[in-house]
């Protein structure tokens, strides 16, 4: 066994790849995590991690106390994965979320398609710690990594026609077992679908979402690039995804197809209107024993209530 | 004497053969299934002691009570669907002292429904009663959920002997039939709280509708004899 080794005997096919050594690395760091105990792994030892050197906090940033780094990685709303919350940490890890193309298509000057790394060169994407309100009545505070989407959708210059935007997930079965079904059908009708209405998408809390707690986004939370919209349910900010269009006509999202009395387009955070079989009156945040009230628009208010002043929230939630 | 234990069986006097014959004799049953209680006893506390050690470990969910309410309900479930089975079973298999086992896995059920029941209200609504009383009359699945968990209650509390003489043998035995309701009462607070998709409470109720079917037909045949 050779224990010093000069330089020169390390050959090229021996230095880790970038994408090789993050994988090992975030293995590292979930073990980590695990060990540190389910709710209590401090946030402050996994931030000083970067894979975006140079990252600035942006604006909008609460300063409640941050879900730990292991809770936000281990529990998942990802019907693509499993509709199990547990799951999509365990059955991700394979998920290949590089390289990863985005197309622009729709109302825009030209038809373009982005590599995603491309994508955060051009646009620096910053950090946002927001509040996250699931529509089952949990929530978290989370460091996100993003890019103000309307940075991105004023580039593609969209036309007047342009009135929503619709983004859609990978649809790969082979590598999303929750999109190939049972005896029983499937969970979801797949690909995943979202939308905004335009001036939802080009409101300055909207993120395209690369990453979280200062590393490349988790494999379970939506890798490579996701949706976070801080002021509607969770379902809205769309994961994983493969297809941006500015479009002329509200798309059909999902979850507004599968059960439209429950889910509609909206979806903005709202106390006073309950999901059909639970109340959204209180929420719990994820770490908490007690439950605490759920506030408008998910404490955005200030924000976001201008957007929708014509609108009958009761109708259109 | 090629094969001794054939041997043995064909030379057999009268009684010994008996004693060969399929069921054994009521007594050897009821040693078998005496025998194996504390195990089933141990058995069904199993969930519960993992569960107790995964809230030491800190191996519960992100969001503990959550994952709590859930295992508990399917724990709930599942020893049900075992209480629903001993009798099916017991025809299947002749041992007809099988039924001895029954009213332990009905009343393991009823536990886990207190459990189910008691996580929701202190620990998951945090005993506030006005979001508890809008969540009961508002909600299918919470409304099924609380008649299943009185017909359960109400059957364990008359599970005793004592309760079997009180009521004359029929009234009980009409009373105890409540469980089939709660059977489909149990189906339907599942179906009514999942969100999109259907195939685990799809499972259970179709184990549940073959447990009924096992005794129709069981009943048609005896009746045609
Ligand atoms: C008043 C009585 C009851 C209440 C308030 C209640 C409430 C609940 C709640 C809040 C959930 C979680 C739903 C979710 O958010 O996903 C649940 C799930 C469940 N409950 Fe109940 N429940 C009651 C009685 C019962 C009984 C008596 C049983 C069965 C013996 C039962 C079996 C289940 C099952 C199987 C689940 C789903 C577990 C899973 O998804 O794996 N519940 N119940």
């Amino acid at each position: 066994m050779i224990l010093i080794q000069r330089p020169a005997d390390i050959t090229p096919s021996e230095i880790t790849s970038e994408g090789l050594f993050r994988q090992r690395r975030n293995l590292i760091m979930a073990s980590a995590g695990l060990l540190l105990g389910g709710g209590i792994a401090p946030a402050t030892g996994v931030a000083a991690v970067s894979d975006f050197p140079g990252l600035k906090p942006g604006p909008f940033a609460t300063d409640e106390e941050k879900t730990s780094f292991q809770a936000v990685t281990s529990y998942n709303n990802f019907y693509e994965f499993s509709t199990d919350k547990r799951q999509p940490a365990k059955l991700a890890k394979a998920f290949k979320s590089r390289p990863w193309t985005i197309a622009f298509g729709g109302e825009i000057a030209k038809q373009q398609r982005f590599d995603v790394d491309e994508l955060i060169k051009k646009f620096p994407p910053q950090e946002r710690i927001y509040r996250l309100r699931c529509v089952e009545a949990w929530s978290m505070v989370i460091p996100w990594v993003g890019i103000p989407l309307h940075r991105v959708l004023k580039a593609l210059n969209p036309s007047s026609k342009a009135q929503y935007v619709r983004f859609e997930t990978l649809l790969d079965p082979k590598q999303f077992p929750g999109q190939r079904g049972s005896l029983f059908g499937s969970s979801l009708d797949w690909p995943y679908v979202e939308g905004l209405r335009i001036d939802e998408a080009m409101h300055p809390l909207t993120l395209l979402a690369v990453g979280l707690y200062g590393r490349f986004m988790p494999n379970q939370n939506g890798a490579p690039i996701r949706l976070v919209v801080p002021w509607k349910y969770g379902f809205k900010s769309i994961k994983s995804i493969v297809k941006i269009d500015l479009v002329d006509k509200q798309p059909l999202n999902t979850w507004n197809r599968q059960a439209p009395r429950e889910y509609g387009f909206y979806a903005n955070v709202n106390p006073a209107v309950d999901h059909p079989r639970w109340s959204q009156a209180r929420e719990r945040r994820i770490g908490e024993w007690s439950k605490r009230p759920t506030l408008p628009f998910n404490g955005y208010a200030e924000q976001v209530a201008g957007l929708y002043q014509n609108l009958d929230l009761r109708t259109n939630f | 004497m090629e094969n001794p234990a054939a041997d043995l069986f064909l030379h057999a006097p009268t009684r010994q053969r008996r004693k060969l014959r399929w069921p054994p004799p009521a007594a050897v049953q009821v040693r078998w299934v005496t025998r194996s209680k504390p195990w089933l006893f141990l058995f069904c506390l199993t969930p519960l002691l993992l569960t107790l050690w995964d809230v030491y470990s800190h191996q519960l969910a992100a969001d503990p009570i959550k994952d709590l309410t859930l295992r508990s309900g399917r724990w709930g479930l599942r020893l049900l669907w075992a209480t629903l089975a001993i009798t099916p079973l017991c025809y299947i298999t002749k041992l007809r002292s099988l039924v001895r086992v029954r009213r332990m896995l009905g009343l393991f059920a009823w536990f886990y429904a207190c459990l189910h029941l008691g996580i929701y209200l202190v620990l998951d609504q945090g005993l506030a009663w006005q979001f508890i009383g809008a969540d009961i009359s508002k909600r299918p699945y919470i409304v099924v959920g609380a008649t299943t968990f009185t017909i359960l209650s109400s059957l364990a509390l008359t599970s005793t002997q004592g309760w079997v003489r009180r009521l004359g043998g029929k009234n009980w035995q009409r009373l105890h039939r409540l469980v089939y309701v709660a059977g489909i009462t149990t189906s339907l607070h599942f179906f009514w709280l999942v969100k999109s998709d259907i195939t685990r409470p799809m499972v259970y109720t179709l184990v549940l509708a073959s447990l009924f079917l096992a005794r129709i037909l069981h009943h048609n045949a005896r009746r045609q004899r």
